[in-house]
């Protein structure tokens, strides 16, 4: 008897709500713009927030109502970016971006400064000493990157992350996770320098720490015409909006660490692995133009 | 009757702390407090399903699940009557009220899950339930909502007051083990034994016991 009233009860109250719900929901609907719905579908559907919004449909909301740029959806790339424009009757202005990884520093650059045994996340090891390496900005290399990443776009190749350029979105799922923040996403496309470290030790201590380290001398920033490439924080920084991309600074650093992907290049950067990543930037100039290097294969 | 209300009000705000004291909606407490207008829109609608659901499921208990004796189902009928109301409001707020649904925003639907609102509506039936028998069901239900409000209020002065310690806690330089969450913590332990210190201060005040 107990139970029958309690079961009664239970389904009374859970009918009522139902009907308020759904009478709610059918007498105060609010009349949405239909491209709302167009624009999400056009979307990656992934939900991974790369886009600065909470999610696929806050994004679409806010392509539609306050006319926010349409190519922010990074896993959907130029394709939605052009399918938006063209819902919302303008022109696709999209620029692929791509993950970076602003390191070299493998095994044979970089030495492990102890042996590390414990659990296998660069977090974990982060935690302990900054790292089992004698760099401390250096790559971990113990995936965070590649068990978050959900496209099968970054890899660990001999201590240290590679982007595979043609599966990466550039959603940015590993440069958050990464807890040496040596990830850096940035629009792929005209060929620009990067710089391939992140050690802000002064010089003698970044050289000792790794040989392959911009040790922040300022050849880059004097050779430089165009004042696009500055040390900053102990390590150098191009800034994509004045950069020419005459690749002066990769010819003339020392430690040749600035890579410059010419089809052609006279001066190859010494392919310490095979150049990691695709390009870098840095997230000082966002909407920099992009950079790019060899092929991550 | 009015001496006694603010009694109810002050010491639900810092005696009976929901998050600092009893450690209820711990979880929006550390998530949405970085940054203050965030934890402010939070508070805000915080304080509002916490009345909204109190007014309903009071009566509900008194008049329906206690004289069929059925107190015993109150959690899982007041956290069905909870979630509905909640997405009810929003979508009453979103057709009528679209400055404070665009103001709330993306915290309304966060509150259906929020312990911090169905310790309320509970607890609140388990302090003022008896007093229908006393006072009669109009007073006791004035003291439930006020007492619902008060815990809405008390979770906001948490919230706000630890978005401003967390400031403080991030502009600093904690060892390497601490940084994060660690700290966040311990900031927060440190907050909720401050409060600890108003233990009977509302009782002396007011005259009153509670």
């Amino acid at each position: 008897m107990n139970i029958a009233s309690a079961v009664i009860l239970c389904t009374i109250v859970g009918a009522v709500g139902a009907i308020v719900l759904v009478a709610a929901a059918k007498f105060m609907a609010v009349e949405e713009d239909p491209r709302i719905e167009e624009v999400a579908s056009c979307l990656a559907g992934a939900n991974c927030g790369g886009c600065g919004y909470a999610g696929c449909a806050d994004y679409a909301k806010a392509v539609v109502m306050d006319g926010v740029p349409c190519d922010k959806c990074a896993p959907g790339g130029p394709k939605a970016a052009a399918a938006i424009a063209k819902i919302m009757g303008g022109e696709a202005s999209a620029v692929e971006k791509k993950a970076v990884v602003q390191c070299q520093g493998n095994s044979e650059h970089c030495k492990p400064s102890y042996d590390y045994k414990g659990i296998q996340s660069c977090a974990a090891a982060a935690a302990l000493y900054g790292g089992p390496k004698t760099c401390t900005f250096a790559c971990i290399g113990l995936g965070d990157c590649t068990k978050v990443c959900k496209f099968d776009a970054i890899h660990i190749v001999d201590g240290v992350a590679k982007v595979d350029k043609d599966k990466c979105t550039g959603c940015g799922a590993c440069a958050n996770i990464c807890p040496k923040k040596v990830i850096m996403i940035d629009a792929a496309g005209p060929r620009k320098p990067v710089v391939m470290c992140s050690n802000q030790d002064k010089g003698p201590v970044a050289m000792k720490a790794c040989t392959t380290s911009c040790i922040a001398c300022g050849m880059c920033e004097r050779t430089c015409k165009f004042d696009a490439i500055h040390v900053v924080d102990g390590v150098a920084r191009v800034d994509y909006d004045k950069c020419k991309g005459c690749g002066m600074c990769a010819q003339k650093c020392p430690k040749k660490i600035i890579l410059f992907p010419l089809k052609d290049d006279p001066y190859p950067p010494k392919p310490v692995v095979k150049p990691a990543a695709p390009a870098a930037a840095k997230p000082a100039a966002p909407a920099a133009k992009p950079a790019e290097a060899p092929k991550a294969e | 009757m009015l001496v006694k209300l603010a009694a109810i009000f002050f010491s639900m705000i810092l005696v009976n702390n929901y998050v600092l004291v009893k450690f209820y909606g711990i979880c929006p407490f550390l998530g949405v407090s970085k940054k203050l207008d965030s934890s402010l829109g939070m508070s805000g609608a915080v304080i509002f399903v916490m009345l909204v659901a109190t007014a309903v499921t009071f009566p509900l208990q008194i008049f329906i699940l206690d004289p069929a004796g059925l107190s015993y189902l109150q959690t899982i009928v007041f956290i069905l009557v909870i979630a509905v109301l909640v997405q009810f409001i929003e979508i009453f707020l979103k057709k009528y009220v679209v400055a404070l649904y665009n103001s709330l925003g993306v915290y309304l639907p966060l509150i259906t899950t929020n312990c911090c609102v169905l310790a309320v509506t509970i607890l609140v039936v388990d302090d003022y339930g008896a007093d229908v028998a006393t006072l009669g069901f109009a007073a006791a239900y004035i003291e439930a909502l006020v007492c619902a409000v008060g815990a809405g209020v008390g979770f906001m002065l948490a919230m706000v007051m630890f978005s401003g310690v967390r400031k403080r806690v991030e502009a600093c330089d904690p060892p390497a083990p601490f940084k994060g969450l660690p700290i966040t913590l311990i900031a927060a332990a440190i907050t909720s034994l401050s409060f600890m210190g108003f233990g009977g201060l509302v009782e002396n005040l007011f005259n009153v016991t509670l």
